[in-house]
């Protein structure tokens, strides 16, 4: 492969202002097309209303990210360069050639990933017949076979179990889909015949990119084109450290707990340490989760590109104004945390990682900053996605299906206010799937859908409220699975806030109860026509200390009833 | 009697055309906006006009009225009656976070919790009874939410799109003892499945009603006391007006009326010169509007949101805003970015050339030291700010961090300006299967015509359209909308599972809908035409495709023709192995008026010759520096006027550049045409 290193930061051609800035918002709007088209013809429901998707354009030679686009899931900020990465060594270990029209796909998480519903499109683009850059977008597939439909095992102990795992290879050849990896696909998952809506819309996006991206090169030239690239990923870099360097130099430590793993019964700790050294040309802040639990039997490990992933989305959110491309990471020095759960190596079980475990080292990375920035900061949200499973057949139709259930959790509270109710997971954008849409299509009845009284963190900005809901099943048999976190423990309060209220999951079949032994995890629960799955998400961490919230305020919220006066009186600590 | 009056209430001004069609005869008027009660604004704007309103035949107002309510939440207090167990479908919603990235910001949902009860009653998904009403229970909850002091009431059931029974008998209890006509039923405001859309809609609705009830009835009657004998008309959303004595009942339809006017008035004046596909282009202080118009219809949808979480999914022309507009600040980060916008000066204090205390720069402050702009002809400032300080000022917040002069200072802020606005164009037209070199860009507001030259050859655009009243472009917008109501009816099947027939039906059914509506309003109209449409996705989607159904009585192999053109052209996917679904049927019943002439609105005081209309050379900048530019006064251009660019074009309030090299002309009704 034509190799093209671009040149040490410095000695690029001198770029004027207003070119760099066209070609910042030039190649975002790349991205952003990219993200438009893929969910406007996606099929999965999980990339279509959820957003569970993101798109983005990475360097020819590292792989490294070059734009994203901004309504992308946070998650996939920094997944995606490592899959790319893992594209372009295999493409030289090898020889692989690469020709126009050649689309990868790739999930394996061992190899830049995730887990394994997240189903990379990895497209070469050329320019003037050479490699110039790589096109890579990311979608959520509803299943990709394994023990559970949907995909979220609670108790799987090898990958094997979760699904099938694709290597790095070619999808389309020089523009054309590969029947034959296609059938071996199609053959390994469930509801698999919309699938190749879902494989023609995630190729599109690619190709709208391609487009665009072929009209800037056109009208910029590449060399400026690539001149851009490189002083704005100076310039990201450059406002990291500043957001940075105004940190007090110091050692910050935040925790962070795992219900449990799925299979073994016990909390598993996130011991992070964050280290904040230099000023606004050299301000790094490094990374420590040395001292969190060693790997784990079930699916809550979470490997490398996730772990790192998360860090860099628990930044972005805490200094939400600076850009996202490779050298927006540049400041940020993880140590890689071997023998840890979270560093997975193969054949480790993954699946929680992506939606649960990521969560939980973004809580510990706020609760770390917390005591650092307070006044930027926020108390911890719900920090859960919650995702809930149900897989059957409707006997009125005699189709099978695969039902997803997102949901949103309170907020913490921050220096600005309250906490919102039900925003969604830290590391999604999703919005939820009205319950018009889902009775129209699964034999289902959701007999509520409403606020979780009580579950927001007392502070005197408390926390926001989650969700309740409980669904009945009207037909035939089903099985139900559940991924979800903050069973035992809420989410932390900050500066004296309360923690948040828990997750709570109740199953009644045929007439009694049941709660899982773990809480918020359990896989293939047996239903049948008539049975009720509840659940009730978590609240807020609430942010400074209760007792000087405003009585006002607290009668508000009585009489809204957020909480009941007991409640109210207990928590916030004041006789009404 | 033929004298009709268009007036639109801007922020800042309210706009007023009043035509005579018998004798050409046009004035114009420009008033103060009363933001208090804008009638006030109304009444001094056809006083100005020196007009009777006993003289006149028709009125057609754009109002902002329940736009500045909803956004400053001067609303009703309303009450909802919902289904058991989703009281809080309202607050809850589809919660994502007011931005991508930051954990904090704040929702207040319209209705409280504490008003917001719950009835037992339920449908299923195909719209049979699960669990019937309990109307003692209506009843109970209703005169609860009058005594919480209540003054309008949401009924909003769960599946009400596909079986509305029991929201009509709810509507029916609560109607018998709710003291006003303030009851507002889901399905009736929109009858499309997703229950937090329908039910903030709703919302909506309701919380505005009173509000808009109250602005119309005194106008109205303002009106009736000068002697105005006739309808009042009120524009909505969809471009289209409804009669006053109606328009409340659908009040939510008002909500999103302040650009429709303008992108109407662009359709009709490209159509009547011969350009019916036009990208509108309205660039005002705060922000741009941008909308598509293909055959001299513009693009509507039902899928806007007026702020975050609050969807509105009712047919409106579909304008994308963005925030850049003449007070549009610009600044330099820490890491040497320059940016423009979105953050404005807004009116307080403004651009730094207003002379109201702004000193940061903004784009109109660069238009000035461009030369672009007439630096003593800035449209109210009394002591203008000398042209060293603003210069100054740009030096100190963009020139000197990034080491431009103060030409390339300025100029810089120009170009980020109009890339921002070529980004939001290239949305709206090849984001949805478009090339904008098929279109005009047609310029108005009081910016547009600045940066439209600019803007066009960024985007390839082949021509620019000025109207001969920018300004007044959205007065011209009420003065020639028809009337216009919109149906929706959800069917939700396959394709193959439809009976052929079945589809022309509902169309008719709903062009009968519209055409008792327009009889009931007694306006005039000459024709009734009905524009159909269907959304349409492949089993298994979740969004949706509109597709133009040019013919009611089409097949059902030719209604999946349509729209698998229109998936290949809008995604470049062809899906033969998957079943397409039938979503939606809509179709806009429109009653045609009267058809106004443009020319009589061009007529000015054209001289015999363009040096005539020259009145004054400046130096201006333009990419590549500084040059002499001849300016010429709008009004005073000779009839068929052709020249070639630089030049500067002033009129009252508005100013049009002319870059070098582009070739403008005055065509027939008076729009300045630019070949760029």
């Amino acid at each position: 492969m034509h190799s093209t290193t671009p040149q040490p930061a410095g000695t690029q051609p001198a770029l004027d202002p207003v070119t760099l800035a066209v070609l910042q918002s030039g190649l975002n709007q790349v991205c952003n097309e990219m993200d438009l088209a893929f969910v406007r013809a996606a099929f999965s429901p999980v990339i279509a209303e959820a957003l569970d998707r993101s798109d983005g354009i990475y360097h020819r030679d590292n792989g490294e990210l070059i734009a994203q686009g901004e309504l992308g899931l946070p998650v996939f900020v920094g997944t995606m360069q490592f899959s790319v990465q893992a594209v372009i060594e295999r493409v030289r270990a090898r020889g692989i050639p690469l020709e126009d029209g050649d689309v990868f796909i790739v999930n394996d998480p061992y190899l830049g990933g995730t887990h394994l519903m997240d189903v990379k499109f990895v497209k070469p683009f050329f320019h003037q017949g050479r490699l110039w850059c790589w096109l890579a977008n990311t979608g959520h597939w509803p299943d990709t076979g394994g023990m559970v439909p949907g995909g979220f095992s609670a108790n799987a102990t090898e990958v094997e179990q979760e699904g099938l795992r694709l290597p790095p290879v070619k999808l389309y050849k020089k523009g054309v889909l590969d029947d034959e990896i296609l059938s071996i696909i199609l053959s390994n998952i469930r509801v698999a015949d919309q699938r190749i809506g879902d494989i023609k819309a995630q190729a599109a996006a690619l190709a709208t990119g391609e487009k665009r991206l072929a009209a800037l090169l056109e009208r910029y030239g590449a060399d400026t084109v690539d001149a851009g690239i490189a002083e704005l990923r100076r310039r990201a870099c450059a406002r990291m450290r500043a957001r940075i360097a105004a940190i007090p130099d110091g050692v910050y430590e935040g925790r962070a707990l795992v219900d449990s793993d799925g299979v073994v019964d016990e909390p598993l700790t996130i011991a992070m340490r964050v280290t904040k050294r230099g000023g606004a040309t050299d301000a790094t802040l490094a990374f420590d989760m040395s001292g969190s639990s060693p790997p784990c039997r079930g699916p809550m490990n979470s490997v490398i590109a996730t772990t790192k992933s998360s860090i860099y989305l628990a930044v972005k959110h805490v200094f939400p104004d600076v850009p996202i491309n490779a050298g927006t990471f540049e400041p940020l020095v993880i140590a890689e945390p071997h023998d840890t759960f979270l560093y997975a190596t193969y054949p480790r079980p993954v699946s929680g990682c992506a939606a649960e475990v990521s969560q939980r080292i973004a809580e510990a990375v706020f609760a770390a900053l917390a005591r650092a920035i307070p006044d930027q900061l926020f108390a911890a949200p719900a920090g859960t996605s919650g995702n809930l499973g149900v897989g059957g057949t409707d006997p009125l139709t005699g189709r099978s299906y695969v039902m997803y259930v997102i949901s949103g959790g309170g907020y913490g509270g921050s220096a600005r206010g309250d906490g919102i109710s039900n925003g969604c997971s830290t590391i999604g954008i999703s919005k939820t799937t009205p319950v018009e849409i889902m009775e129209q299509r699964y034999p289902v009845l959701f007999e509520e859908f409403s606020l979780h009284e009580g579950s927001g963190g007392a502070g005197e900005h408390r926390g926001g409220f989650g969700v309740n809901y409980r669904i009945r099943i009207r037909r035939g048999e089903a099985v139900a699975s559940m991924v979800m976190d903050h069973g035992r423990t809420g989410p932390q309060g900050a500066l004296g806030g309360a923690d948040g209220g828990v997750n709570r999951v109740r199953i009644v079949r045929g007439g009694t109860a049941y709660v899982p032994p773990h809480l918020s995890k359990d896989q293939n629960i047996a239903l049948t026509a008539g049975d009720l799955i509840e659940v009730s998400t978590p609240g807020g961490g609430g942010y400074g200390d209760a007792r000087a919230r405003p009585r006002a305020e607290i009668e508000r919220d009585i009489a809204r009833g957020y909480y009941t006066r007991e409640q109210a009186q207990r928590l916030f600590g004041v006789a009404l | 009697m033929t004298k009709l009056a268009g007036i639109d209430v801007g922020g800042t001004f309210t706009d007023l055309i009043l035509v005579d069609d018998a004798t050409g005869e046009v004035r114009l008027a420009k008033v103060p906006t009363t933001v208090d009660n804008q009638a006030f604004g109304v009444l001094a704007a056809i006083e100005s006009a020196g007009a009777d309103p006993a003289g006149l035949a028709a009125i057609i107002h754009g109002t902002t009225t329940t736009t500045n309510a909803m956004l400053e939440r001067k609303i009703a207090r309303v009450g909802l009656i919902t289904t058991r167990g989703f009281r809080d479908v309202l607050e809850l919603g589809r919660r994502t976070r007011p931005t991508p990235y930051g954990l904090t910001g704040t929702f207040a949902p319209l209705i409280p919790r504490e008003l917001r009860l719950e009835v037992a009653e339920r449908m299923d998904a195909s719209g049979a009874v699960l669990t019937p009403l309990d109307e003692a229970g209506v009843d109970a909850a209703a005169r609860a939410l009058r005594a919480a002091g209540c003054e309008a009431v949401v009924i909003h059931f769960l599946h009400s799109y596909i079986n509305p029974a029991h929201e009509r008998r709810a509507a029916e209890i609560v109607r018998a003892l709710w003291p006003n006509d303030f009851v507002t039923t889901g399905h009736a405001v929109v009858a499309e499945y997703r229950e937090y859309e329908r039910g903030v809609t709703a919302a909506v609705n309701a919380a505005v009603q009173p509000v808009l009830a109250r602005y119309i009835e005194r106008l109205a009657g303002e009106l009736k006391a000068r002697g105005f004998a006739r309808e009042l008309l009120v524009m909505q959303g969809n471009g289209g007006t409804v009669a006053a004595s109606m328009v409340a009942e659908a009040a939510v339809n008002t909500v999103m009326s302040g650009p429709a006017s303008g992108v109407i008035a662009a359709a009709y004046t490209g159509t009547a010169s011969g350009e019916p596909n036009l990208i509108t282009y309205d660039m005002g202080g705060t922000s741009t509007d941008v909308a598509l118009i293909q055959d001299g219809l513009p693009s509507v949808s039902s899928e806007l949101e007026l702020e975050y979480a609050m969807p509105i999914h009712v047919p409106m022309v579909d304008v994308t805003t963005i925030g850049a507009g003449g007070g549009s600040l610009a600044y330099v980060d820490a890491a040497g970015m320059l940016h423009v916008g979105p953050e404005s000066a807004g009116a307080t204090p403004g651009p730094i050339c207003y002379a109201r205390g702004g000193t940061r720069p903004t784009i109109t402050d660069a238009n000035l030291v461009l030369g672009r702009l007439d630096p003593d002809k800035l449209l109210s400032v009394k002591e203008p700010v000398p042209l060293e300080r603003v210069r100054a000022l740009i030096r100190e917040h963009v020139g000197a961090p990034l080491g431009l002069d103060d030409d390339a200072a300025a100029a810089a802020i120009l170009t980020i300006a109009n890339d921002k606005m070529a980004g939001a164009i290239r949305m709206v037209s090849l984001g949805r299967g478009h090339d904008p070199r098929d279109f005009a860009l047609f310029a108005f507001g009081g910016a547009g015509p600045l940066h439209a030259c600019a803007l066009a050859r960024e985007l390839g655009i082949p021509k620019v359209i000025v109207p001969a009243r920018p300004g007044l472009t959205n007065a011209l917008g009420c003065a020639v909308a028809d009337v216009r109501h919109d149906y929706v009816r959800t069917v939700n099947r396959p394709l193959g599972e439809l009976a052929e027939g079945e589809v022309a039906r509902v169309f008719a059914a709903q062009l009968r809908e519209g055409e008792a509506m327009i009889a009931r309003e007694r306006v005039a109209v000459e024709r009734i035409d009905a524009v159909h449409s269907a959304d349409m996705q492949f089993q298994g989607q979740s969004h949706i495709l509109s597709v133009a159904v040019p013919d009611a009585a089409l097949s059902l192999a030719q209604l999946r023709e349509r729209f698998e053109a229109a998936y290949w052209l809008r995604f470049g996917v062809e899906l033969k192995e998957i079943r397409p679904v039938l979503v939606n049927l809509h179709t806009a019943v429109i009653g045609r008026r009267r058809p106004l002439s443009l020319a009589a609105i061009a007529a000015a005081a054209p001289r015999p010759t363009l040096a005539e209309a020259r009145i004054a050379e400046r130096s201006v900048w333009f990419a590549g520096g500084r040059v002499a530019a001849p300016v010429y006064r709008r009004e005073w251009l000779p009839h068929a006027a052709s020249f070639t660019g630089p030049a500067i074009v002033q009129q009252l309030d508005c100013t049009t550049v002319i870059e070098p090299g582009v070739r403008a002309r005055i065509d027939a009704i008076g729009n300045l045409v630019l070949e760029v």
